[in-house]
C-alpha cells in the first residue's frame, strides 16, 4: 500500500506507512530547506533527527511510554517509529466522566514527573501530544526537547499544560489541574513544589497577564 | 473636511527623523540625519547632542519638503520607546516643546508598531506577518486580537546589532551591513558558526562571538567570514519566521528594518512565502530603516482613535514592548 502524508509542519512531515516490514508505522521526515545553505541544511536535520530519537529512548528508560523505534536515518532526517493507535489526549477528554478524566489526568501528571525527574524537558507538553492507548498514555513528538534539570525549563513545560488546559478543556480545568498536579507531585516528590511556584512565577512574568 | 497633518520625530537610536504625513495616507515629507560616530558603536549621549543640535533644523527642512507652514500642524507625534534612552529623551523634548508653542496635542507611539504600520502602508499589505530586522530589533510579529503579539524574537541581541559589531571588527567600510553582503557575494566556503534557535527566539550573541574568533584565528577570507555570517543569521530568521507563518497562516509576509534591504534575506522571505502560499512584501528602504515619517502616519492612527499623550506624562520608556500597546485602529 501507498504512503500517506497525514500530517505537514513547517518543520517536518509525517507520513503513515501501512506496510512497512509487515508493520503499520510512522515516518517522521525533516524536509530540505531551500532558504538554508545546504551544509546547514543538512546539520540541523541530521543533528535534530539523532536528538529527537535520543529523547525518545531517554523517556523510555524513565518509564514514560513513547513510539518505539523501528529505523533511525540521519542522512536522509527520517524516523521511522511504531503507529499508535488510540486516541489523541485532546480528543478523548470530550468523550470521557470526569472522574476518568480526573485519573487520566493524574497519569499524565505522573508520566510528566517521570520525564522531568530524569532531567528530560518535553518542550511542548499539550494534550495533542500524548495518545491515550487503552489504559497507557503515550508520549509523542519531542522534537523540541532537550536534557535539562533546571527548575525554569521545567516551569515553562508545566505551563505549556496549564496554557492548553485553559484554552482547550476550560471547562473542566480546575480539576483537571489539580489531579495533574497530584500526579506530578507523586513521581517528582517534594521538588514538584518548586516547579509549581516558578511555574507561577514564569505565568506572572507572562507578557498579556494583569500584572495585579 | 482637510486631511489632518501630523509631524513625527523620530529619535530611537543613531538617526534623527522627522516625518510629515497626513490623514489620507500620504507621506509629505522624510527627512533623516544619521549620527554617523568617529569610532565604534553608538554612544547614547554622542548620538543624543547630534539629535538636540540638529533637531530644528530637521524639522525646517521638513516643513519645507512638504510645503506646509508649522501652523497647519495639527498634532505631533513622537517615538516614546524603545529606545536608548538619551536619544529618546532627546526627540521627545522636541516633541514636547512643538506641540506646546503650536498649542496641538502630543501623541506618544511605539517605534516597532511604527514600522509595522508604515509597511502596511507603504506595501498595501493587509494583515501581514512581519519580520522586523535591524540594529536594535529581531521581531517576528502579527496581529492577534487587539494587539501585535510577538512569535519569535531575539534572546540576546538584534542580528543587525550582530553584523555592524563583527563589521567594525574587521574593519569594514561604514555602514556594515550592506559591506559585509558586498563581501558575502565573493564567499564560497561555509565555516561553521553556531546556530542557535530555541523553540520560536533567537540568539545571535554566540553567533557574534565565534565570527569574531573565526577571524582573530586569521585562517580565513573576509569573504568567507561575511558570507558564514549571512548564512547562519538569515537560516534562524528563516526558520522562525516560517514556523510563525505556518502557525499563524497568516496569507502576508512583510520584511521591514534597515536589514530587510540585504538580498540574501530577502530571497529567504521569497522562498518561505512560496513554501507557506503567503505573499511577500518588502518595505521601500526609506521607510524600512528608523525615520519620522512612519512615526507620524502611526501618529496620525493613534490621534484618530483617541489616542494622547498629555505632557506631564510623556516619559519616554526605553523598554516599551510592541505586544503592550492596544491597536484601536485595527
Amino acid at each position: 500500500m501507498a504512503l500517506k502524508t497525514i500530517a505537514k509542519g513547517a518543520e517536518a512531515d509525517l507520513i503513515l506507512d501501512p506496510d512497512w516490514n509487515g508493520r503499520k508505522a510512522l515516518l517522521k521526515r525533516r524536509g530540505v530547506k531551500k532558504y538554508r545553505h545546504p551544509q546547514i541544511d543538512r546539520d540541523i536535520r541530521r543533528y535534530r533527527t539523532l536528538h529527537e530519537a535520543d529523547l525518545l529512548h531517554r523517556a523510555k528508560e524513565a518509564g514514560v511510554p513513547t513510539p518505539l523505534i523501528y529505523q533511525l536515518d540521519p542522512e536522509g532526517a527520517t524516523i521511522v517509529m511504531e503507529y499508535i493507535e488510540g486516541t489523541k489526549v485532546k480528543d478523548a477528554v470530550p468523550e470521557l466522566s470526569l472522574e476518568e478524566n480526573r485519573s487520566l489526568f493524574h497519569l499524565i501528571g505522573e508520566e510528566s514527573g517521570r520525564l522531568h525527574k530524569a532531567s528530560l524537558i518535553h518542550g511542548d507538553l499539550t494534550t495533542s501530544n500524548m495518545i491515550k492507548d487503552g489504559d497507557r498514555v503515550v508520549f509523542i513528538d519531542f522534537g523540541l526537547g532537550e536534557v535539562s534539570k533546571e527548575v525554569e525549563k521545567r516551569g515553562v513545560d508545566f505551563n505549556l499544560m496549564v496554557r492548553m488546559l485553559a484554552s482547550t478543556h476550560y471547562t473542566i480545568m480546575e480539576p483537571l489541574l489539580e489531579s495533574f498536579r497530584e500526579g506530578y507531585r507523586k513521581a517528582m516528590g517534594a521538588e514538584a513544589d518548586g516547579v509549581f511556584q516558578r511555574a507561577d512565577e514564569i505565568r506572572r512574568r507572562g507578557r498579556y497577564i494583569d500584572k495585579d | 473636511m482637510d486631511p489632518q497633518i501630523c509631524l513625527g520625530i523620530e529619535s530611537t537610536a543613531d538617526n534623527l527623523g522627522v516625518g510629515i504625513a497626513s490623514s489620507d495616507g500620504k507621506i509629505l515629507a522624510n527627512e533623516v540625519k544619521v549620527h554617523v560616530p568617529d569610532l565604534g558603536g553608538i554612544h547614547p549621549r554622542e548620538a543624543a547632542r547630534h539629535h538636540s543640535e540638529n533637531i530644528g533644523a530637521v524639522i525646517t527642512t521638513a516643513l519645507i519638503k512638504a510645503q506646509i507652514t508649522a501652523k497647519d500642524i495639527d498634532f505631533v507625534s513622537f517615538a516614546q520607546g524603545p529606545g536608548l534612552g538619551p536619544c529618546l529623551r532627546t526627540g521627545a523634548t522636541g516633541a514636547r516643546a512643538l506641540a506646546s508653542y503650536l498649542k496641538v496635542p502630543l501623541v506618544g507611539v511605539n517605534h516597532c508598531i511604527s514600522h509595522i504600520e508604515v509597511g502596511r502602508l507603504a506595501t498595501g499589505a493587509q494583515d501581514p506577518l512581519t519580520l522586523y530586522v535591524s540594529g536594535g530589533n529581531t521581531i517576528v510579529s502579527g496581529f492577534e486580537s487587539g494587539r501585535y503579539r510577538v512569535f519569535g524574537e531575539t534572546l540576546d541581541i538584534a542580528i543587525g546589532n550582530c553584523l555592524d559589531t563583527f563589521a567594525r571588527l574587521a574593519g569594514l567600510e561604514y555602514p556594515g551591513g550592506p559591506a559585509i553582503e558586498k563581501f558575502a557575494a565573493e564567499g564560497k566556503n561555509l565555516i561553521s558558526l553556531p546556530y542557535a534557535v530555541k523553540g520560536m527566539d533567537m540568539s545571535f550573541s554566540g553567533l557574534l562571538t565565534a565570527v569574531s574568533n573565526e577571524f582573530r584565528s586569521g585562517e580565513h577570507s573576509i569573504p568567507d567570514l561575511c558570507y558564514s555570517l549571512q548564512e547562519t543569521g538569515y537560516a534562524m530568521l528563516g526558520e522562525v519566521t516560517e514556523r510563525a507563518l505556518a502557525h499563524t497562516r497568516k496569507p502576508e509576509l512583510l520584511l521591514t528594518g534597515g536589514v530587510g534591504a540585504n538580498k540574501t534575506l530577502r530571497g529567504v522571505i521569497k522562498e518561505i512565502s512560496v513554501e507557506q502560499g503567503a505573499q511577500p512584501f518588502y518595505v521601500p528602504i526609506s521607510l524600512a530603516t528608523d525615520n519620522g515619517a512612519m512615526i507620524a502616519w502611526t501618529g496620525i492612527l493613534a490621534y484618530q482613535n483617541g489616542v494622547r499623550t498629555p505632557i506631564e506624562t510623556s516619559y519616554v520608556d526605553p523598554k516599551w514592548r510592541l505586544d503592550e500597546v492596544e491597536i484601536p485602529w485595527r
